[in-house]
């Protein structure tokens, strides 16, 4: 077969056809992938949920609108027989060392915190990635941040920093603050 | 399989492998090689791409003006990133959301372009389809001797399995360690490519 003559009509229609070709193909890959992306992102939130609040059956979701940015905080109230168990809030911080970070941070009905399990962060490997571990979580545990100030220790806050990692730390801080300011403005339920 | 294919299939392993012969495609070598299991995933789904795409191309080759054949061939490379993306994302959530940023810029992947322009366009199906898995497989066996490596050394595991309790040194898994890594293996292969 020879080869088609780079005239304007040939290539025009060239790339239109492949454009079309490759963006049904993709429209089908994506319907087909829609339902398995969805659940995999909400087995991983409520997994998440489950780890920092007690057992609870019934949950009632609440999404707030933080003012001055695009992201939202999500307040899942957990319910077990009508009694609320705890708070799973799904909070944020922009001041990561590398991108955004997600955190979920459960609050027992006291106030206190119970657990934070990480959803998303991009930091430095080997570094703020130790965010994710026991020893800088746990310093958080069964605090409540009426009294404990969120902030690292070289801000003058209760906070020690991971080491190497201060951005990442005080980012960390600060979307548990958020997380905080937001479940103090909207009350417990 | 004649000769010819047979070599054409083992080429991208040693004689031309794409990392460590040709320094094509740095930038997920680099990024991603922190863990053995990551250079697995991202080289597969660049085997993938690889594959359907010099298949796609070198069918229509003909088909295809020679002045917007660069545009044309971006076009079904970027076609296969994506299903691989979306794929991944729902059929394996842990491995997509490690391999990050680095799955949709398999795009720009020198290796992939490269060999659609270099190989697809000019034979025939079967022999681009081959040199597609050749080069893949090649690509992902330099992945996960780099990520190895810099698990052993920065994690003291490999594939996730410790073998010495406690850290390594941290070192091999930030970028430094990546370069450190890659400039001994060039080396080393260089070296064994001269003597045979």
């Amino acid at each position: 077969m020879a080869k088609t003559e780079s005239t304007f009509k040939n290539m025009f229609l060239a790339l239109f056809l492949i454009c079309s070709i490759a963006s049904l193909a993709l429209a089908g890959v994506y319907l087909i992938t829609l339902g398995p992306i969805t659940k995999a992102q909400q087995a991983r939130k409520e997994k998440a949920i489950r780890e920092v609040i007690p057992d609870f059956d019934t949950l009632v979701p609440k999404t707030v609108r933080v003012a001055g940015s695009d992201q939202d905080v999500v307040l899942n109230y957990g319910y077990k027989d009508s009694v609320l168990v705890g708070v799973a809030v799904e909070t944020f911080s922009t001041r990561g060392y590398n991108g955004l970070i997600k955190i979920m941070v459960g609050f027992l009905p006291d106030g206190t915190i119970n657990k934070i399990a990480i959803l998303q962060q991009k930091e430095t490997p080997g570094l703020g990635t130790k965010m994710a571990s026991q020893t800088f979580t746990d310093q958080f545990h069964g605090r409540t941040p009426a009294s404990y100030r969120l902030a690292v220790k070289k801000d003058g806050g209760d906070v020690d920093a991971i080491t190497a990692a201060t951005i990442s730390s005080r980012a960390f801080c600060d979307a548990v603050q958020r997380a905080w300011d937001v479940l103090q403005k909207q009350g417990g339920q | 399989m004649s000769m010819n294919q047979l070599q054409n299939l083992t080429k991208g392993f040693f004689r031309e492998n794409p990392i460590f012969v040709l320094v094509l495609g740095m930038c997920p070598t680099l990024g991603v090689t922190t863990l053995a299991s990551n250079g697995l995933g991202m080289g597969l789904a660049t085997t993938f791409v690889l594959v359907m795409s010099n298949l796609v191309i070198s069918l229509v080759k003909d088909l295809i003006p020679d002045k917007v054949r660069i545009p044309a061939f971006i076009v079904i490379i970027a076609a296969f990133v994506t299903i691989v993306d979306l794929v991944m994302a729902g059929f394996a959530p842990v491995l997509h959301e490690r391999l990050g940023i680095f799955i949709p810029l398999i795009v720009v992947n020198c290796i992939v372009l490269g060999r659609a322009e270099a190989f697809a366009s000019r034979n025939n199906i079967f022999s681009s389809v081959i040199d597609g898995l050749g080069m893949g497989l090649g690509f992902t066996f330099a992945l996960i001797l780099l990520g190895s490596i810099r698990e052993a050394i920065g994690n003291s595991s490999i594939f996730g399995y410790k073998f010495v309790h406690g850290d390594g040194i941290l070192l091999f898994v930030l970028s430094p360690g990546a370069f450190i890594t890659l400039g001994f293996l060039i080396a080393f292969i260089n070296r064994v490519r001269k003597v045979t």
